[in-house]
């Protein structure tokens, strides 16, 4: 019974820590669009407390209402009483998982990504080879022809015409090694957290990324036996494969002994820093989950600390910046994104009007609540547009797609396109020095 | 439970996404900003447009169905919860700025429109509204007019009801009356705008106001004046004012408070001193620096320990920051926090913070206090858990204490929140036995059946008179 699920699984001192002032309102999206009480952070959780109190059965229109939530987290940084309702919405989450039937093939497509795809990376470049397949060997030129990609949904075509071209070959194949050595003098000792999509349909950025950080001084590790980092188990209710692929993360960077762990992806470093959260009731590992969330930082953060913007290249052009929501609200970084962008010469930097809002992806949100993302898609990108920027940043990958298929969908192709900070930081860095790789 | 020909006739007026009676709708409107108290309505009803409003007006009038009236549910009175069931009328759809008139220097608004809402937009004309109630980010412009809000700015700028000039508003008959206009001299009968602002919904629904608007004030600063002995703080606030200087903000923090934000913030307060006063100036710019200036001086010659002059933005973030953080500090020591609002003269400020700590030290609990200096209003805020009903019980006698203490020292119950069914008990206590049955009397030549917020300001029962002894 998902009452008692909900029961056993919520922290009735957070809920009753609530203090129904509201204030989380108007930074809720999904209360903005609607005007709905219910569907604001306040209103989930007095759901959510009803229910635990009695008061009233967890039905269908409940398990919508949560289902409706983007897990963008934007209610926590202005809840006075700092009411934690991230975790809060995936302890729900988890409990509906656990009673939930889902249609067959609902289960079955659950399974294959959450249990048989995303925790084995090889499998990852396995299928990422396979898509390079599709898109280099004109297949997908064909298939696009032939109009085959009319029987999916809008919102999933929109996501395969901005699909960037994938590889089957991860970061630790393109440098041949797991240890990039510092260009001059080493000052930190970096563990990469390379993620599990990151280095399938971002091995770009990724590349980038260790590129960015050994000029910076930075000796790279690219732990070998890391994995997906569970945010996207978690937030759909699969909280025991997340500590499952936590306890794998935190072992492969313990013995790696890195002094920074190091994230390019908002979504994942969010998560990684909430490792000692998710393993707080595991005796065994919440040393060690403590010793790895505390290093875990964004690569903006240690790249701001770092480089020397002076010897970067000249980049007349406008730049605007989309806030990735895990990075501000889980990471609690916003200034050092802002800060590297406003340091590249010749560059303009325009705010761009509510950055600090959910763009609507939210990790798979997008594919299931799709009249919703839209809606705030597309208000976003009125955003966007007026800022006439050349160049959108983003600093998560499922925010980069999404600005994509915003620009895609607002006919703003060729106009502007949307870059990984990360990308954008390598292009303007003064030529790009051979790295030394191991033997 | 509402006959379902009831329900029918509801979705017929407002449409069928508008009319909500299913359990999560319920559950979402039957609470508000109030602790400890919660009750399910009947039925939502969200109407876009005064015909609307009207039309459910009428049919709960020949149904005798009690309606509350509500926006964002931002008030600590419980002035929304619906205790008796029935509609719960939320009025956020009705959301639109209709005019701004710089002739005549006006803005009509429907009640939806967030109060912040308001401030951007006048603002941006260089214009100024100045209510600017806490939890003004949420709260709605309705809500404020309904409950007479307060804030920050009330000591020079005074509260909502000083700048309501009319109202357009529907009676429990379903008529609708229109009160005031874009008028600042109006002598023509019974003044029913300044008897429907702060009636907390008990009298009619407003459906639009016309509101008055200032010159937005050219600059602004602020200082904190740091003291080792509450009575030398509440000295330098009636010296400020005794010396004809009004200052735009006149806030104070009590030690408690101080300890708090500084545990929670470290902004580097010194957690020894007894008081710290937050005092903002604005307008024009020499005159602001005068002002400054003169109340650094009356401040240092009541023996302020530390002053602190913000010269640059950054700064005066800073000093901000130490009131801005009163309540997300105190909030978080405790799982309920119960921030009341009791008033007194500006001079008794003194007395009735050594009352409020004798009080609290007397029940054993943990009550710190913040608030407005400059107009008196207070907010201790008492740190519990609503989940032990022991202490719960010490905290409800302790505040009955604390009110009769404001009333002793010449002061209210409730200074901005409201009476609602919080402090309903009290309200004799302030009006006296004749000043409660006159307005009872008002209550029934607008609402002869009782159907708008029943149960609000008037409890069934009033407490009795607690007689507090001091020493």
């Amino acid at each position: 019974m998902l009452k008692e699920a909900l029961v056993n699984k919520l922290d009735y001192d957070e809920l009753s820590n609530c203090m129904r002032c509201g204030f989380c309102q108007p930074a809720c999206p999904t209360f903005r669009e609607t005007g709905y009480e219910a569907a604001s952070p306040r209103g989930r959780i007095a759901l959510m407390k009803a229910v635990a109190d009695g008061v009233m059965e967890p039905d269908k229109d409940f398990v919508d209402q949560m289902n409706l939530c983007l897990g963008c987290r934007a209610c926590e940084p202005v809840c006075p009483a700092g009411v934690p309702y991230g975790q809060l919405i995936e302890q729900t989450r988890e409990a509906i998982e656990e009673v939930q039937e889902h249609p067959w093939w609902v289960k079955a497509v659950r399974k294959l990504a959450f249990f048989h795809l995303f925790p084995y990376q090889k499998r990852m470049y396995q299928l990422g080879g396979f898509l390079r397949f599709y898109q280099r060997s004109g297949v997908q030129k064909a298939v696009r022809k032939l109009g085959v990609l009319s029987i999916l949904p809008k919102q999933m075509r929109e996501m395969e015409a901005i699909m960037p071209e994938a590889s089957g070959k991860g970061i630790v194949d393109f440098f041949g090694g797991t240890v990039i050595p510092a260009v001059g003098e080493r000052k930190y000792r970096v563990g990469m957290f390379h993620g599990c999509i990151m280095d399938v349909l971002f091995h770009e950025t990724n590349r980038n990324t260790v590129r960015l950080l050994s000029e910076a001084g930075c000796e790279v590790i690219i732990a070998p036996d890391q994995v997906c980092c569970g945010a996207l188990h978690a937030h759909s209710g699969e909280r025991e494969q997340a500590r499952h692929l936590a306890r794998k993360n935190v072992a492969a960077f313990h013995k790696a002994d890195v002094d920074i762990i190091v994230s390019n992806a908002g979504g994942c470093g969010a998560m990684l820093q909430e490792y000692d959260h998710l393993l707080a009731e595991d005796a065994e590992w919440q040393e060690k989950a403590q010793w790895f969330a505390a290093r875990v930082k964004d690569i903006s953060e240690v790249l701001a600390l770092l480089v020397e913007p002076k010897a970067w290249q000249s980049l007349p052009q406008r730049i605007t910046y989309q806030s990735s929501c895990h990075l501000r609200n889980g990471m609690k970084v916003t200034k050092e994104p802002v800060n590297l962008l406003q340091a590249i010469p010749g560059a303009t930097y325009v705010q761009l009007r509510e950055g600090d809002r959910c763009c609507g992806s939210a990790g798979i949100y997008n594919l299931v609540q799709p009249e919703m993302a839209g809606s705030l898609l597309d208000e976003k990108m009125s955003h966007v547009a007026a800022t006439q920027a050349d160049i959108l940043v983003t600093t998560n990958p499922g925010c980069l797609l999404q600005m994509k298929a915003g620009i895609h969908r607002a006919g703003l192709e060729g106009k502007m396109e949307a870059v990984h900070i990360v990308d954008l930081l390598a292009r303007v860095q003064q030529e790009e020095k051979p790295l030394s790789t191991p033997e | 439970m509402l006959p379902e020909s009831i329900r029918e006739e509801l979705r017929a007026i407002v449409g069928e996404k508008n009319c909500l009676d299913k359990q999560e709708a319920l559950v979402a409107y039957s609470y508000d900003a109030t602790p400890m108290q919660q009750a399910l309505p009947d039925v939502v009803v969200m109407p876009k447009s005064t015909a609307e409003v009207q039309q459910v007006m009428r049919a709960a009038a020949r149904h005798h169905i009690p309606i509350v009236t509500r926006g964002a549910g931002s008030n600590l009175c419980g002035g929304t919860i619906p205790v008796g069931g029935g509609i719960v009328l939320v009025l956020s759809r009705m959301n639109q700025i209709v005019e701004i008139d710089e002739q005549n220097l006006t803005i009509t608004v429907q009640p939806g429109v967030r109060t912040v809402d308001i401030h951007q937009a006048v603002e941006a004309l260089g214009l100024f509204y100045p209510p600017d109630p806490g939890s003004m980010v949420i709260s709605t412009i309705g809500g404020n007019i309904a409950l007479n809000s307060g804030g920050l700015r009330g000591l020079k700028y005074g509260t909502t009801k000083d700048y309501v000039l009319g109202l357009e508003a529907v009676l429990p008959n379903g008529e609708v009356i229109r009160t005031g206009g874009k008028l600042m001299k109006d002598v023509a009968g019974y003044d029913l705008t300044k008897l429907l602002v702060g009636s907390e919904g008990t009298l009619a629904i407003i459906t639009e106001a016309i509101l008055k608007l200032i010159p937005k004030p050219q600059t602004q600063r602020v200082m904190l004046a740091m003291f080792a002995d509450m009575a030398q703080a509440a000295r330098s606030v009636s010296d400020i004012i005794a010396n004809r200087i009004i200052p735009g903000t006149l806030e104070f923090l009590d030690q408690g408070t101080i300890r708090v934000v500084e545990d929670f913030k470290q902004i580097g307060l010194p957690t020894d001193v007894a008081a710290i006063l937050l005092i903002g100036q604005d307008g024009e710019p020499q005159t602001v620096d005068r002002d400054m200036e003169r109340i650094a001086a009356i401040c240092e010659k009541n023996d302020a320990v530390q002053i602190k002059v913000a010269t640059t933005a950054e700064e005066a973030d800073e000093v901000m920051t130490a009131r801005r953080s009163a309540l997300a500090a105190l909030s978080r020591m405790r799982p309920t926090t119960i921030l009341e609002d009791a008033t007194v003269p500006r001079a008794a400020i003194a007395p009735m913070v050594a009352a409020i700590q004798e009080i609290t030290e007397r029940y054993g609990l943990q009550i710190c206090t913040f608030g407005h200096a400059g107009d008196g209003n207070l907010h201790p805020t008492c740190m519990t858990d609503a989940r032990n009903t022991e202490e719960i019980e010490r905290v409800e006698h302790a505040f009955e204490e604390i009110f009769a203490a404001a009333i002793e020292l010449g002061g209210t119950i409730t200074g901005e929140h409201g009476v609602g069914i919080v402090k309903a008990p009290y309200l004799e206590w302030k009006v006296g036995a004749a000043g409660m049955e006159i307005m009872k009397g008002i209550k029934h030549a607008f609402d002869p059946h009782n159907l708008l917020n029943p149960d609000k300001m008037f409890a069934k029962q009033s407490r009795n008179r607690v007689v507090v002894q001091r020493a």
